[in-house]
């Protein structure tokens, strides 16, 4: 099974891997917050947030790369401090790639977690408040599990996008193999060099199977989830 | 338990301003759809802030503008039966039912999960989800999670409204108990005279952001401005059972009046009831007139008219208290009914919907 793929298609599988569900868990709560923010919070500043976290979408991949870079990079305006007081560097490093992965792939996230708390009905939560429950337990036990659905399908969605992220991944963190070679890079890697056609090839193979599983996966999770919290 | 509501808010339509005191048992807050009855219920719940105002349960202020006091709606401590249920459609009924004991004060008084099941009846549901209930059903159950999460006081927000005919007659039964054994405190949002009819001790009439009247159920309710329009209208009698007759009737004494009613298997001899006669229901005549197939008849004195267009609203007084009797403006002139006239009021004894019918008073 292992012949199947070269040391350096595996190196590039894995971690592909490792990045996009690095970027889908710790975006999560993240985008939760955003999404119930931008669904029920009403604020000075909410139509900016808003601009702000759909950026990503609209932007060319290579800017948000470099605004990236210019901001997470060793001499970045964060990333120094980062790395001066915790240690963190993100530039060239396989965890640079999971950031860019998950900025990219967070407005997915967002918007299909808003959409699913803008379903939920205020009145239940009310109801919740009324029984002697305060804003975060309401939050734990009745919105969350409602909007369990949507949440499932937006962290799957963008895990689907964090594996196929490429121009910002690129821009931030390069094409080190083993390092930053994430899957979309090492297919760009491959059709760059004479003969690498067949090694691009199956990883594109891999890439189509792992979008598709990751989409129907999705449907599936958020249908069972949906019937149970209708209580079907 | 005694709920003083003193309540200043202005909205883009109307304004509501009022003051009043619910003494303990179930007041309900009757008038029209846009009179103002759910924004008090809202701003006791403290779902609403109202510009100027105070609400106490007993001594407990929960609102108080002046002081710059809100508690919130989770520390409130009310118990809210919505007119839609609110289940939670994630829960199954036992869940349901228990959402609220986290936060409920424990002690040797609080209400027992079996006694609360017990009483509504719910025991074989209580592994379902709420999808699969009827409504008579999902109303059963939220008025259970309302009581388990140990209330000072419940508020309904016309938790009979979105149910049928039927359903309703299914769910009014519990409500008393509520009232009678549970005794619990209750302020009733209603716009249905037979709702208010059957579960009110104290009414307090709404209009257009104003109280309007009020008083003692029985009082209130058969007064004629405010006994409702057209088919709504009615009065409340008291009446006491005297026996239960072999022929499937039941025999009760309102005011030494006999009044016989189809067989009403709940009650014994001795019970004390209420009864709603819908003002059409009744007829007047001049005298006790015979070979007539109704079998109640209360002798009395005219003492108002209402105009209400074709029709006219006498209101009678009876020994067994006041009645009303909706005629038309032609039998009105011929009989010569005018205040001061006497006459008898004939009630069609079948014509007592049995919804209309209260349980027991004890």
């Amino acid at each position: 099974m292992t012949d199947w793929l070269s040391p350096a298609e595996w190196d590039a599988l894995r971690l592909s891997l490792r990045v996009s569900i690095w970027a889908t868990v710790v975006s999560l709560p993240f985008a939760l917050l955003a999404a119930h923010a931008l669904a029920r919070w009403r604020f000075p500043g909410h139509g900016l947030l808003n601009g702000i976290v759909h950026l990503p979408l609209v932007m060319p991949p290579v800017v948000t790369g470099y605004l990236l870079l210019l901001t997470f990079g060793r001499r970045g305006w964060v990333g120094e401090y980062l790395d001066q007081w915790f240690g963190i560097v993100f530039a060239f490093r396989w965890t640079g790639a999971a950031l860019a992965a998950g900025i990219m792939a967070f407005p997915l996230m967002v918007r299909a977690i808003r959409l699913s708390i803008e379903a939920v009905d205020p009145r239940l939560e009310q109801a919740a408040g009324s029984l002697g429950a305060n804003r975060i337990w309401v939050w734990f036990t009745v919105t969350l599990p409602l909007i369990l659905p949507g949440v499932i399908a937006g962290a799957i969605l963008a895990f689907a996008k964090a594996m196929g992220e490429f121009g910002a991944t690129i821009t931030f963190v390069s094409n080190i193999p083993g390092q930053t070679q994430t899957l979309p890079s090492a297919i760009y890697s491959f059709l760059q060099v004479p003969g690498g056609e067949s090694s691009a090839a199956r990883l594109v193979i891999i890439s189509i199977i792992v979008a598709m599983a990751a989409l129907i996966l999705s449907e599936w999770l958020a249908r069972r989830v949906a019937r149970r919290v209708a209580g079907q | 338990m005694t709920v003083s509501v003193r309540l200043a808010h202005a909205f883009a339509e109307f304004s509501v301003d009022l003051d009043f005191q619910a003494p303990p048992g179930v007041t309900v807050l009757f008038g029209p759809s846009g009179s103002g009855k759910s924004t008090v219920l809202n701003a006791v719940a403290g779902l609403l802030r109202p510009d100027a105002g105070r609400i106490a349960v007993d001594d407990i202020v929960l609102t108080d503008t002046a002081r710059r006091l809100f508690v919130p709606p989770h520390r409130r401590r009310l118990g809210v039966i919505f007119q839609d249920g609110r289940l939670f459609p994630h829960l199954t009924v036992r869940q349901n039912l228990r959402y609220g004991r986290r936060f409920a004060p424990r002690g040797p008084g609080s209400t027992s999960e079996a006694s609360v099941v017990e009483m509504l009846g719910i025991g074989a549901l209580l592994d379902r989800a709420p999808a699969t209930l009827s409504g008579g059903e999902r109303q059963r159950v939220a008025i259970g999670r309302a009581l388990l999460s140990e209330p000072r006081l419940i508020l309904a927000d016309e938790p009979l409204s979105a149910l049928d005919g039927e359903r309703k007659a299914e769910i009014m039964p519990y409500l008393e108990r509520l009232r009678d054994e549970l005794r619990v405190s209750m302020l009733y949002v209603s716009h249905s005279s037979a709702e208010v009819a059957r579960i009110a001790t104290t009414v307090v009439t709404m209009d257009r952001g104003r109280i309007t009247r009020i008083g003692p159920a029985a009082e209130v309710l058969s007064d004629p401005a405010l006994a409702g329009r057209g088919r709504d209208a009615g009065a409340v009698i008291e009446a006491r059972i005297t026996r239960h007759h072999d022929d499937g009737v039941t025999e009760l004494d309102a005011g030494g009046v006999p009044l016989f009613l189809p067989h009403l298997p709940a009650a014994a001899p001795g019970d004390r009831m209420r009864l709603r006669i819908a003002a059409q229901d009744v007829m007047l005549a001049h005298d006790r007139p015979e070979g007539l197939s109704a079998l109640n008849m209360l002798p009395g004195q005219v003492e108002s008219l209402r105009d209400e267009g074709d029709v006219v609203l006498v209101r009678l007084t009876t020994p067994a208290g006041p009645i009303l009797s909706r005629i038309t403006r032609r039998s009105a002139r011929q009989l010569g009914v005018a205040p001061g006239a006497a006459m008898t009021a004939i009630v069609k004894s079948l014509s007592h919907d049995q919804g209309d019918i209260g349980a027991p008073l004890h």
